[in-house]
């Protein structure tokens, strides 16, 4: 049981590009996957394929033995942007998806309600999307996500847009919630500390065309913190041996730029 | 307050004017200038009798016939524009073509094919507003940001749920302003619309103003429509869109 991706290909139609050969990896009911990778390495477009938001052009993912054929609700994504609707106040963008369910009035609103306080934003319910910060936004999109109670949790670098300190912050939040929850998740980052900080394992793509190149079992104990010396002492290691891949990243992160 | 001032002073200017080219120099026909107290009485002699009253319910009645009508068809004309690309590249352009065709152009047709009828005069109106409202519809479908979609659909929004609850409110805004628009153009083809023959409505005091030779109550008629232009405007089309601004936190940055 669990998510499968086998041998999956992914060439656009349009630019003929190659962003995905031949992938493959297995992901286990609850576990914390990270996916890293320098741009270029198709992270965003595993994800879109796992939603089942664009079809391989090669190889297939299977969920619990299901061939994924289309987006659904067992699958939330997370996106960049908190992709929260400005014509819905900050219950009823969390109320959504429930209401795409057929969800009954009161178990949608009980439900909004925990998730809200889960992200410490229930005194935000009847706020506007335009009255709230970027890391606020975020935490309203995870809540939306997490109301829908689905297998999978997929997390489009949720953090790219906000600063450090939000960073920081929702990091230790999304720590607790998930060893509360235990969800499977799979989370894109290009963080390396992210990603040890995260993952029960660490999937580290390579550009260009984005293959597997290396998959590293994180045995961190939980909670983790970033300062402790273990932590900084794996990072160093994890650092040292995706030398390579890491000087690979700086590079197209810098030529980026 | 200050905008009282403002119109008391065009008001004075006016009648300054027309003091001085009709009673001092001579230079125009006091037949052909109007004038504020000759305005104010034609206006006082209009309202005295009912006719003024029937002749704006009536125009109303055909504006909101036809403006409903052409919402909903420009409405329907613009979702067929997105969702089909040939309609898209064949149709579009014609529609903008048809669009930049005062309305009065087509009254022969209307005259021809509803005879000197109510019909005629919505079917103007109807003809005048659709395609502004299907090139905003259009527009405001198109742009919806593909993200909102994407996360709909990853929360298991089907095709209907995906329209009713995410292209529409997402689309809302340009479909408010195309709505503002194509309210404006309704008003212009329903004079064109009422100048064709004499039909009860602020169309035909108009023009009877102008057979009568009567320059002061062809100006009463203009300073009505205007002002029903403007209340209605402003009443319902924009405190409507800066509702759905507000909401959004579109217009935070203005003042």
């Amino acid at each position: 049981m669990g998510l499968s991706v086998e041998n999956v290909s992914m060439t656009f139609p349009d630019s003929g590009k190659v962003t995905l050969q031949d992938v493959s990896f297995d992901v286990a009911d609850g576990e914390f996957v990270c996916l890293i990778g320098p741009s270029g390495s198709g992270k965003s477009t595993v994800i879109n394929l796992i939603a089942g938001l664009e079809k391989p052009t090669q190889g297939q993912i299977l969920l619990d033995g299901q061939v994924v054929k289309g987006p659904g609700p067992d699958r939330v994504v997370m996106f960049q942007e908190a992709a929260l609707f400005p014509w819905l106040n900050v219950s009823e963008n969390v109320k959504f998806g429930l209401g795409m369910l057929r969800k009954s009035k009161e178990e949608q609103e009980a439900t909004a309600m925990k998730f809200l306080k889960m992200v410490q934003l229930s005194d935000f319910r009847d706020y506007q999307v335009h009255q709230l910060s970027g890391g606020m936004k975020q935490r309203v999109a995870l809540a939306r996500a997490l109301a829908l109670d689905s297998k999978i949790l997929l997390m489009d670098e949720p953090f790219a847009s906000l600063d450090k300190q939000t960073i920081n912050l929702l990091r230790e939040e999304i720590q607790t919630i998930w060893m509360q929850t235990r969800k499977t998740v799979i989370f894109i980052t290009h963080s390396v500390e992210e990603a040890l900080f995260f993952g029960d394992r660490i999937i580290m793509l390579s550009a260009d065309p984005g293959q597997v190149r290396n998959i590293i079992d994180v045995t961190l104990p939980r909670p983790r913190h970033i300062e402790s010396p273990e932590f900084i002492r794996l990072r160093k290691e994890l650092l040292q041996m995706l030398r390579i891949e890491v000087e690979e990243i700086a590079k197209k992160e810098y030529d980026a730029e | 307050m200050q905008r009282t001032l403002f119109v008391a002073g065009l008001i004075a200017l006016w009648q300054l004017a027309y003091f001085l080219g009709v009673d001092v120099f001579a230079v125009w026909k006091s037949y052909a200038v109007p004038s504020p107290a000759g305005v104010l009485k034609s206006f006082l002699l209009l309202s005295s009798g009912s006719g003024l009253g029937i002749a704006i319910i009536t125009s109303m009645r055909r504006i909101l016939i036809g403006f409903s009508v052409s919402a909903v068809l420009g409405g329907i004309l613009g979702l067929l524009m997105t969702r089909f690309d040939y309609l898209n590249q064949n149709l579009k352009p014609l529609i903008l073509g048809l669009q930049t065709l005062p309305s009065i152009c087509w009254v022969p047709f209307a005259i021809l094919w509803y005879g000197l009828s109510e019909n005629a005069i919505v079917f103007v109106i109807i003809i005048g507003s659709t395609f502004a409202i299907a090139l905003a519809a259009e527009s405001g479908i198109r742009n919806v940001e593909p993200l909102y979609i994407r996360a709909a659909k990853t929360m298991g929004a089907g095709e209907g749920d995906l329209w009713i609850k995410v292209i529409l409110p997402a689309a809302m805004p340009s479909l408010a302003a195309g709505m503002k628009q194509g309210w404006s153009f309704s008003w212009r083809s329903l004079m064109a619309g009422e100048m064709m023959f004499s039909s009860i409505g602020l169309g035909q005091i108009l023009m009877m103003g102008r057979d009568l030779a009567d320059i002061n109550q062809v100006m009463v008629v203009m300073i009505i429509i205007v002002f029903i232009g403007t209340v209605i405007d402003r009443f319902v089309f924009r405190s409507w869109e800066s509702g759905i601004r507000k909401r959004r936190g579109l217009d935070r940055d203005r003042a």
